[in-house]
Order: C-alpha cells, then sequence, then structure tokens
C-alpha cells in the first residue's frame, strides 16, 4: 500500500490520534499523538510495514513541534519497497508512551537508547535500562537543554590507587 | 553421571566475564555469560564502552565538518559512512550532484566493501583458527587501502565526500592501479574459498551455527549480508529507488538459504565478487566532468588552490565557513537509507534552517545486527561464540557511536 493511501485510510480510522500529515522531499510523515502509536503501528504493520528500520527521537526545544519530544519511526514496506515515517509527540512533563517491542523485536534496545539519551520512557518495555551509558549516569545527554561539554562528570570519576608509588619528580 | 558412586555430577553455573578487551571481539563489547560446563545457558551483552557522543557533536559542526566525524563510525569503511551522510545532507538540500561524482562515489563504496568483507572473512578465520586465509584477505586490503590513499590523502580518515561533491578528483591513471588490485582481488577471492569451502573443520565450525530465521531477521531488523544470509531478498541498491546511480550498474544480489555462519560467510564472499564487476563497469563507464557543484549556490568549498593563492578565492572561503554564513538549508528532515558493506546505514537529519543540523541520527547496522546475538548464543557451545561473532561483523565505533 503506498504512503498516500495508508495515511489517508489511517485518518479515517484514527481520527483522535493524527495530529498532522506533511511532506518532505516527497516523503510523508505521520504525526500522531503518543498514545496512540501502537494502535497506529499495529495497523501499519498489518497493512504490510513489516520492518521498523530505525527509531529516534528529536528534543524539539528551539525547533518547535506539537510537543517537547518527538519520537520518530522509521518503516519500511519490503513488498513495495516504501517507506514511511512516523511522529509520536511525547509532553516534557509526562515522557512516556507504549513500547512497541511486542511488535518488532529490535525496538528493545532501540527504545532503551531512546531512554538513555532522552530520558522518554517507554511503558511495558522488559528491561529499559540505560544502555550506552553507565547506570549511575545522571541527566540525559541529548536533550537540548543539556551542554555539549557536559557537566563535569569527569571530575568526579573515582581515582583507581592500584599501590604505585608516584614517581618523585627529577631535582 | 559419576562413574563410581553413580550420582549426577553437580555441576554450579560459572558466570564468564567475556571482554571488554577480549581479541576476538575486534572492538570494546562485553558480554557476561552463564555457563553450565561448556553451554552457554544465559548471555548478557553490554555495549556502550565506545560511546563518544558524536550525535551531540554533529549538533555543533555545519555539514561539511560532520563528514570527518563519519569516518569514526564505522572504520572498516569509512568512505560509505562519507557517501552515506553526503547523500542524507543532499537530499535535505534537494542538491544534484553530477554523474561523475556519483560514479566515483560508488567504485569507493564497492571498493570499501571488498575490503570490510575481506577483512571480516579474514578475521572469522582467525577466531577459528584459520591463520592463511586471514593473511591472505590482510595483505589484499593493505593494497585496497593503498588506493584510498592515492584518491582521498589519507588510508583510514578519509573525508573524501563533501555535501554536493567530492573533496577532490581520482587522479590520472588511477583506474588501472584499480584494475591491478581487482585482477588481485579476483585471486586471492579464489584462494580463500579453496581453502577454505570445502575445510572439513571450516565446515564443522560454521554449519548450522547461529541460524537465524527469516522471521526473526526481520523482526530483530538485521539487515545487509546477514539478512540475506538467512534468505531474505533485499538489497537497498537494487530494490529501492536507486541512490548514486546504482541503476547504471549490472550485478547480482547473493542470498543463501540457512542464515548460519558458513552462509554469511558465503554471502560475503559472493559479495566480494559483484563488488568487483561493479567497480570495473564503474570505470569503464566513467563519465568526464567536475565533482564538485556550482559554487555560486553558496555550498561548495573552493579548490585549495584558489584558496591559497588568489584573494577572490580566500574570500569566497571565508564567506562559505563563517559561523554566520554559508549553507541555509530548508526547515525539514530527510531520512536515507543505503546499503553499506554491514547493512542498511541510514542518516536521519533534522535541520531548522540553520548551517548546523538540528539532530543527526545515525542508523547504525551494527546495532541491530547484534541484539539478537544473546538470543542466538544461548545453548551453543563456549567455543562457538567468537564463530558467530565473527561473523556479526560488529564495528564498536558504530554500534556505541
Amino acid at each position: 500500500m503506498s504512503p498516500a493511501t495508508i495515511t489517508s485510510q489511517l485518518k479515517e480510522k484514527f481520527p483522535e490520534a493524527i495530529l498532522d500529515i506533511t511532506e518532505f522531499a516527497d516523503e510523508k510523515i505521520l504525526h500522531i499523538k503518543s498514545q496512540h502509536i501502537l494502535l497506529v503501528l499495529t495497523a501499519l504493520k498489518s497493512a504490510g510495514y513489516n520492518f521498523l528500520a530505525d527509531l529516534t527521537a528529536i528534543d524539539n526545544l528551539t525547533l518547535g513541534g506539537f510537543e517537547r519530544f518527538a519520537v520518530s519511526y522509521h518503516l519500511l514496506c519490503h513488498e513495495t519497497a516504501e517507506r514511511l515515517t512516523v511522529k509520536a509527540y511525547v509532553s516534557e512533563e509526562k515522557p512516556t508512551l507504549p513500547s512497541v517491542e511486542s511488535l518488532w523485536k529490535t525496538a528493545d534496545w532501540q527504545e532503551r537508547e531512546v531512554f538513555d539519551l532522552y530520558g522518554i520512557i517507554f511503558e511495558e518495555h522488559p528491561n529499559l535500562t540505560r544502555i550506552m551509558n553507565p547506570d549511575d549516569y545522571e541527566g540525559y545527554p541529548l536533550r537540548k537543554d543539556y551542554p555539549r561539554l557536559g557537566r563535569k562528570e569527569r571530575d568526579d570519576f573515582p581515582v583507581v590507587n592500584r599501590g604505585i608509588r608516584k614517581k618523585k619528580p627529577l631535582e | 553421571m559419576n562413574r563410581v558412586t553413580e550420582q549426577p555430577i553437580e555441576t554450579d553455573k560459572m558466570v564468564l566475564n567475556f571482554g571488554p578487551q577480549h581479541p576476538s571481539t575486534h572492538g570494546t563489547l562485553r558480554i557476561i555469560m552463564e555457563l553450565e560446563g561448556e553451554t552457554v545457558k544465559k548471555a548478557t551483552p553490554e555495549i556502550g564502552f565506545l560511546h563518544s557522543g558524536f550525535e551531540k557533536l554533529g549538533e555543533d559542526l555545519d555539514f561539511n565538518q560532520y563528514i570527518t566525524i563519519t569516518d569514526r563510525m564505522n572504520y572498516l569503511s569509512p568512505l560509505c559512512n562519507n557517501v552515506a551522510y553526503a547523500l542524507a545532507a543532499e537530499k535535505l538540500m534537494d542538491l544534484k550532484v553530477s554523474k561523475r561524482t556519483e560514479y566515483i562515489r560508488v567504485l569507493m563504496c564497492e571498493l570499501s566493501r571488498i575490503a570490510d568483507h575481506l577483512l571480516n572473512v579474514g578475521m572469522l578465520a582467525v577466531d577459528l583458527g584459520a591463520l592463511t586465509a586471514f593473511l591472505y584477505g590482510f595483505r589484499l586490503r593493505e593494497d585496497i587501502y593503498d588506493l584510498f590513499e592515492i584518491a582521498t590523502g589519507t588510508r583510514l580518515t578519509t573525508s573524501y565526500t563533501l555535501v554536493g561533491g567530492l573533496m577532490r578528483d581520482i587522479p590520472d591513471g588511477y583506474d588501472k592501479a584499480v584494475i591491478k588490485v581487482l585482477d588481485e582481488t579476483v585471486e586471492v577471492t579464489n584462494e580463500i574459498e579453496t581453502l577454505l569451502n570445502k575445510n572439513r573443520i571450516w565446515q564443522d565450525r560454521t554449519k548450522d551455527i547461529g541460524s537465524i530465521s527469516k522471521e526473526d531477521a526481520i523482526s530483530y531488523g538485521i539487515s545487509g549480508p546477514m539478512a540475506r544470509a538467512s534468505g531474505i531478498d533485499w538489497d537497498i541498491r537494487v530494490n529501492e529507488p536507486p541512490y548514486s546511480s546504482y541503476e547504471d550498474f549490472d550485478f547480482d544480489v547473493a542470498i543463501a538459504l540457512n542464515g548460519d555462519v558458513f552462509d554469511r560467510y558465503l554471502v560475503r564472499m559472493e559479495e566480494i565478487r559483484q563488488s568487483i564487476k561493479i567497480c570495473r563497469q564503474s570505470l569503464d563507464k566513467m563519465p568526464t566532468g567536475d565533482v564538485s557543484i556550482d559554487p555560486d549556490l553558496g555550498f561548495s568549498l573552493p579548490p585549495k588552490d584558489e584558496v591559497y593563492n588568489s584573494i577572490e578565492g580566500l574570500i569566497y572561503h571565508f564567506e562559505v565557513t563563517m559561523p554566520n554564513r554559508g549553507m541555509t538549508p530548508p526547515v525539514g528532515e530527510a531520512y536515507v537509507p543505503t546499503e553499506s558493506p554491514n547493512g542498511e546505514l541510514g542518516f536521519y537529519i533534522v535541520s531548522d534552517g540553520t548551517r548546523t543540523p538540528y539532530r543527526v541520527r545515525t542508523r547504525p547496522p551494527s546495532l541491530m545486527n547484534y541484539s539478537i546475538f544473546s538470543k542466538l548464543i544461548e545453548g551453543h557451545m563456549l567455543s562457538d561464540v567468537p564463530a558467530i561473532l565473527g561473523s556479526f561483523n560488529v564495528i564498536a565505533g558504530e554500534l556505541d557511536r
């Protein structure tokens, strides 16, 4: 099913879920409310979009959008070789949305990565822990209000003393 | 069963920490395995040891500067990353590059594919004890890196593409050098296959090891040679709307059906052959022309010769690179998938209209491919772990970014 027909079908089927349908560089982008993501993606999967190519997030702090965060899903249909982007909008106060791990196992690690770098919580995810950063890391580095040079985390690294005596400086 | 007491032998589970600096991980991966005897009962991979914040850095660098970062992601085939990123930026800005640029990009991508697959097959072989195949592959890879050095000036950190073109044209007589290496590649692939294909030990250690079913491959988002070894007939160069003039080339897509380590090896070997074909065609049909786009658009950097030797060139260079000048892409987003040696390498760029991208996301094939790993090795012997890991070709730089 081509992206144009499937998006119009979805708009009829879930009128309350879809915020907008836009197009950039001849590719359709479906903007939806985050609580309906599982419904919409289940419908898309049964319509032939069987491959979740990529799952990531965008912090819309200065870009502007429906909400602070957008979680974007890049779907691929192996039959017709067509791609579709779905963006689910998540608010800053309650950054939660349903996990799609039940549809695609690849969402497991990708959702963990989004959680690690953006602090977006995926409900009913089997193991939502940090994947890139250490478990005791504070903050979410890819958020726009996180400074590029970090928050002095490096200064607090514990010093490992292996019992090696310091060399005396040459006189 | 103990022969004397006729009681079952009690064995405790042993927890083995594999990595992060184990030689057969070829990077920094850590797997915590629970063993019962020599059988892996449970495996928990831990990644992130090479997390460098490349995506955060991309939000502060402009479109051409970020190309240097893409080199460091997949350090076995940096040219593929350069090309993929340039394609994404060009789609965002709606730029058309010249035919010659596209052909040179195809040539470079396929040469990196050969180098990447040769190294991967060699590494897999050396992990299983076959040193000779590794040495054959590694020596040839050295020659291919020499070709990169001739064209780009460096061996690893190539940074060859620019948004809208290439850093420089290939030098005169480059085709002769490439053909010489390609002829050697044919010999080396034949030699490696003679050494391994019908080798009893090789077959015992790779057949029916780590089989991925077709359904699992789709569910886990696996792409590239690994997906094709599982019987998924999907190659972005052929099946999707073509990028970078791949429609002009005549080649076949290698697929296999069992999805085990042996099939992944066979697919990679066949892809080397097909890449040789593409390289030859691209040299034969190489169009003449310019490799950078019209400078009046304000996107491309002027030739270095002009920058150093004329005042106009220097002023123009400043105009492009100064913080408040230069590129102004439209507000929007673009996702471009490309077929890298490991699988679908995609770049997703969101722009807010300024000269730096708002968000640069890399879709790393290694991350999705590696996510099935713990499921695959459960139930296998410990000695199969390096075989399966080797057949994945996990690149830590790309995995963690």
